[in-house]
Formats: C-alpha cells, sequence, structure tokens
C-alpha cells in the first residue's frame, strides 16, 4: 500500500477567498453568515446564509469556458487554481502526467431552474443556450474542471449529500493508496442561491436567530434551534508519497485513515452508531490509539438532534474530555456538499498554524457536549493529529485522520 | 431594419457576446476558423439571433453559411 500526501489545498469560502484569509477568520472566530433578503422574499422561514459571491473570471477564461460553468464550478475552479499553485503543479505538468479529480457535488438548482425557466418562456430548448447543460449535470464540477486542467486520470462526482467532499478525499485517498492513481485533485463544492436551500429550509431546521445572523449557528449550544446554510468550494492535491517526492512538491500532511459507514435508519434523523463506527474504522487503518488524535473537526450543524449524538458518538470512540474538538460551522454556516472538504482545509490551517479554531456562540454547552474537550476561544496549541467528521442524509457517514509529516 | 443596422447589431454581440477581437470582423472572416467559433458556439449564435432580430435559425440554415458576410446576408434574408 502507498502513503497518501496532501500537496495542496485551495479555498473559497464565506470566511475568505483564499488561505491566508480564511486562516485569519479561523484563529480571530470571524462569522462569515449574513440575512439574505432575497430569501425571505422568496418564502424561505429562515434566510440566514453564509455568502460568497460567483468570482469574476472573465480574464481566466474564454467565454465558451466560462458559460459552462455554474456557481459552485466557477467556486471550485478558484479554489483548484490556488490549490495547484500551491501544490506547485502547472498546465504543463498537468499535460504530460495523468492527474485525476474526484469532486463531491449533490445539486446544481440554480442552473436547472434558471434553464428550464428559460426554456418554459421560449418554448423552444435550443434558446437555452449551449451553456446550461453543462451546468445543470450534478457532474458540472468534474466535467468542467478536467477540462479546464487537462485532466487524463480518474474523473468522477461524488454525491453523497453533507458527506460527499469527504468521501471524495477518501476516495482519492483509496485509489492512490492501491496505486491506481499518482496525484488527485480532490474537493466539494456547494452553491449559495435561493433556489437550492428552499427544501431543505422546508424542513424547519434553520436556524431562526435573524436579528443576530452571526450567533444563529451554535453547535453544542444548549439554545441552539438549527443550521446556518452556507456554501463555496475546496480543494485539495492529494498524492502518492513517492510522487510528491520525485516532483520536489510540498508535503502539507498525511491522510492515514478513512472511515465510513452508513446508519441504515432514518433519511433525516442522524444516530450515534453509524458516525461512531466510521470514527472507528478511521482510527483503526491509522494504526493510533484514540488518544493519540488530538482534534477533532465536528461534523456538529447546529441542529439539536445531530450535535447530541454527533457529541455521543465521540465520547463512544475517545471516552469523556477526549481530543479538543470544535465545530467551525459556528463561523463558516453548513457547507454542505463542500463541508467535507473545507473542515479538511479549515483544520490543515489550523495544524499548519499552531493552533484550534474556536466553537463560536458555544455560551453553555448541553448535557453531552460538556462530556467533550471543547474548544470555545482561540486556542494557541500545536498539533499533529486530527480527525474530520461528516455526516449527510441518508445516514452517509465519512471520518478522515490527518496527521503532519 | 437597413443592412447597415443588421451589420452594426451582428458585429456588437459577436464583440460583446462572443468575444471576438474587433479586428478579426471583416466580410470575408470565416465564421469557424477566423472568429474560433465551434459547434456548441452556433447554438449560441441562433440565442443570440433570437434575442437580437427576434428571428429563429435552424440547423439547416448555417448549411450555406461559411463567412462573416453569408451570415450577414442570411439575417437580412430572414428579415425581409
Amino acid at each position: 500500500m502507498k502513503r497518501v500526501v496532501i500537496t495542496g489545498m485551495g479555498i473559497y469560502s464565506c470566511i475568505g477567498k483564499n488561505l491566508e484569509e480564511v486562516k485569519d477568520s479561523l484563529y480571530n472566530g470571524k462569522s462569515g453568515i449574513i440575512y439574505d433578503q432575497e430569501r425571505k422574499d422568496f418564502g424561505y422561514r429562515s434566510p440566514l446564509t453564509g455568502m460568497v459571491e460567483k468570482p469574476n473570471l472573465k480574464k481566466q477564461l474564454t467565454r465558451r469556458e466560462r458559460i459552462s460553468l455554474g456557481d459552485e464550478g466557477a467556486y471550485a475552479y478558484v479554489a483548484t487554481t490556488e490549490a495547484l499553485e500551491n501544490a506547485k503543479i502547472d498546465i504543463d505538468f498537468l499535460k504530460k502526467n495523468e492527474v485525476g479529480i474526484l469532486y463531491g457535488n449533490d445539486s446544481t438548482a440554480k442552473a436547472i431552474v434558471d434553464s428550464v425557466d428559460k426554456i418554459r418562456e421560449k418554448k423552444d430548448t435550443t434558446l437555452v443556450g449551449s451553456g446550461a447543460i453543462f451546468q445543470a449535470m450534478n457532474s458540472t464540477v468534474t466535467m468542467n474542471l478536467s477540462t479546464l486542467f487537462n485532466l487524463t486520470g480518474v474523473n468522477f462526482t461524488i454525491s453523497a449529500a453533507c458527506a460527499s467532499g469527504s468521501h471524495a478525499i477518501g476516495m482519492a485517498f483509496q485509489l492512490i493508496r492501491s496505486g491506481l492513481q499518482d496525484c488527485i485533485i480532490c474537493g466539494g463544492a456547494q452553491e449559495i442561491n435561493k433556489y437550492a436551500m428552499g427544501s431543505f429550509d422546508g424542513l424547519g431546521v434553520f436556524a431562526m436567530n435573524l436579528e443576530n445572523p452571526e450567533k444563529a449557528s451554535r453547535p453544542f449550544d444548549k439554545n441552539r434551534d438549527g443550521l446556518v446554510p452556507s456554501g463555496g468550494a475546496a480543494t485539495l492535491v492529494v498524492e502518492s508519497y513517492e510522487s510528491a517526492i520525485k516532483r520536489g512538491a510540498p508535503i502539507l500532511a498525511e491522510i492515514i485513515g478513512y472511515g465510513f459507514s452508513s446508519n441504515g435508519e432514518h433519511i433525516s434523523t442522524p444516530n450515534v452508531d453509524g458516525p461512531s463506527r466510521a470514527m472507528a474504522k478511521a482510527i483503526e487503518q491509522s494504526n493510533l490509539k484514540p488518544s493519540e488524535i488530538e482534534y477533532v473537526n465536528a461534523h456538529a450543524t447546529s441542529t439539536p438532534v445531530g450535535d447530541t449524538n454527533e457529541a455521543k458518538a465521540i465520547v463512544k470512540v475517545f471516552g469523556e474530555n477526549g481530543p479538543y474538538v470544535s465545530s467551525t460551522k459556528s463561523m463558516t454556516g453548513h457547507e454542505c456538499w463542500m463541508a467535507g472538504a473545507s473542515e479538511v482545509v479549515y483544520s490543515m490551517l489550523m495544524m499548519q498554524n499552531n493552533f484550534i479554531a474556536p466553537n463560536i456562540n458555544l455560551e453553555e454547552p448541553d448535557e453531552d457536549a460538556k462530556k467533550l474537550n471543547l474548544v470555545s476561544k482561540t486556542l494557541d496549541k500545536k498539533f499533529d493529529v486530527f480527525l474530520s467528521n461528516s455526516f449527510g442524509f441518508g445516514g452517509t457517514n465519512s471520518a478522515l485522520i490527518i496527521k503532519k509529516l | 431594419m437597413t443592412k447597415e443596422v443588421i451589420i452594426e447589431k451582428i458585429n456588437d454581440f459577436l464583440i460583446d457576446e462572443f468575444e471576438v477581437e474587433s479586428d478579426d470582423i471583416a466580410p470575408e472572416a470565416n465564421l469557424k476558423d477566423t472568429l474560433e467559433l465551434d459547434s456548441l458556439d452556433f447554438v449560441d449564435l441562433v440565442v443570440a439571433v433570437e434575442s437580437n432580430f427576434s428571428v429563429k435559425l435552424v440547423g439547416e440554415d448555417f448549411v450555406n453559411v461559411e463567412s462573416l458576410q453569408d451570415f450577414y446576408n442570411l439575417i437580412e434574408k430572414k428579415l425581409s
């Protein structure tokens, strides 16, 4: 089995449009949550959201290239450009070597609604234009980026609800570990617009502190009342240790465990058993003892049941007062399909810069959260190993363990 | 609509929407090669023509269109 390392990363999120900005936001506990009037007018119960604008790529891409890119594809392009620079990979390397792409994405609502509206209005499919189909397919990110970056390796999208980004990294880890690929661009993307999250809001699970948007996402806090949707994109360049050494790449960390499981129960209500099995599998694969994991970036979205069950699962695996735990969703909101990848980037930035970002808005932990070693204020702390949890609808669970080399 | 207006409108959307360099715009310019329009761009040409002239083109309309002049002529004929 080959060793698998991370050699590059990039991020485009509501707390920063690049690694440097995001690092500062994480350290300073800055929230990216806003009140979106457009959602209120559209009929949302909770109009709170993380917000990023669609990047203007006119200078970087031709018209032909741009019109196939929807919002999530544009976010992913920016994050991937940063990740490739970070990994010291240029277009010449991409043309000469078989580099793959595995990206998490689970919706293209805006592209679909916009194109169907156009066809309804014109009563003519041609008049929807040539870019619509490439924006509207769920594999929009991988189909566009593989073309834009001349990728010739593995190429497909992973759809696993809010664990999509994490499973994408896990799949890349497995393909490289087994020797099938040397280098894979992986990550997760999430569109931000009123069409994408309306039906989710309809479930009544979004946070309602409309007066103080920045205080609305409060994972593990006793007074939490729901999640805040968000989005953007995060990319990691993952490759074999040999490949990284051969090309003199910067080795940022090693992926040493990927555990997955399915709850096999309710479609939306998470349980304790599934997430704890995913964490236990990842730990077993890493050959570490649970006590050697120093930080857990929790999935905790700020919903009452989800956070409670994750707290129970963490205690089941690590015992009471185990590793440091925080949920960066307290600042970013729930980045859904992107979250599993962005939270690895956030944790990597913390590990590189010797701090643990705070679980902001944690004023009073609930009974289960009290058993965790929660970080509510920025902690200046060097650490070498972390575990990142991601769970999704349908009971899909993913846990990744990453270690400094 | 005069021929001059038709030409001006077409040149405008080729430059603004299709990002064709204004120096490349010439009646004898080949639509595919000189203007670098591929098969997908022809779908967008249909959209631009409908939006600018309220005329719906179909694939067969392009059979004899090679140069920009041919394209001007096609639109003029459709509008007459």
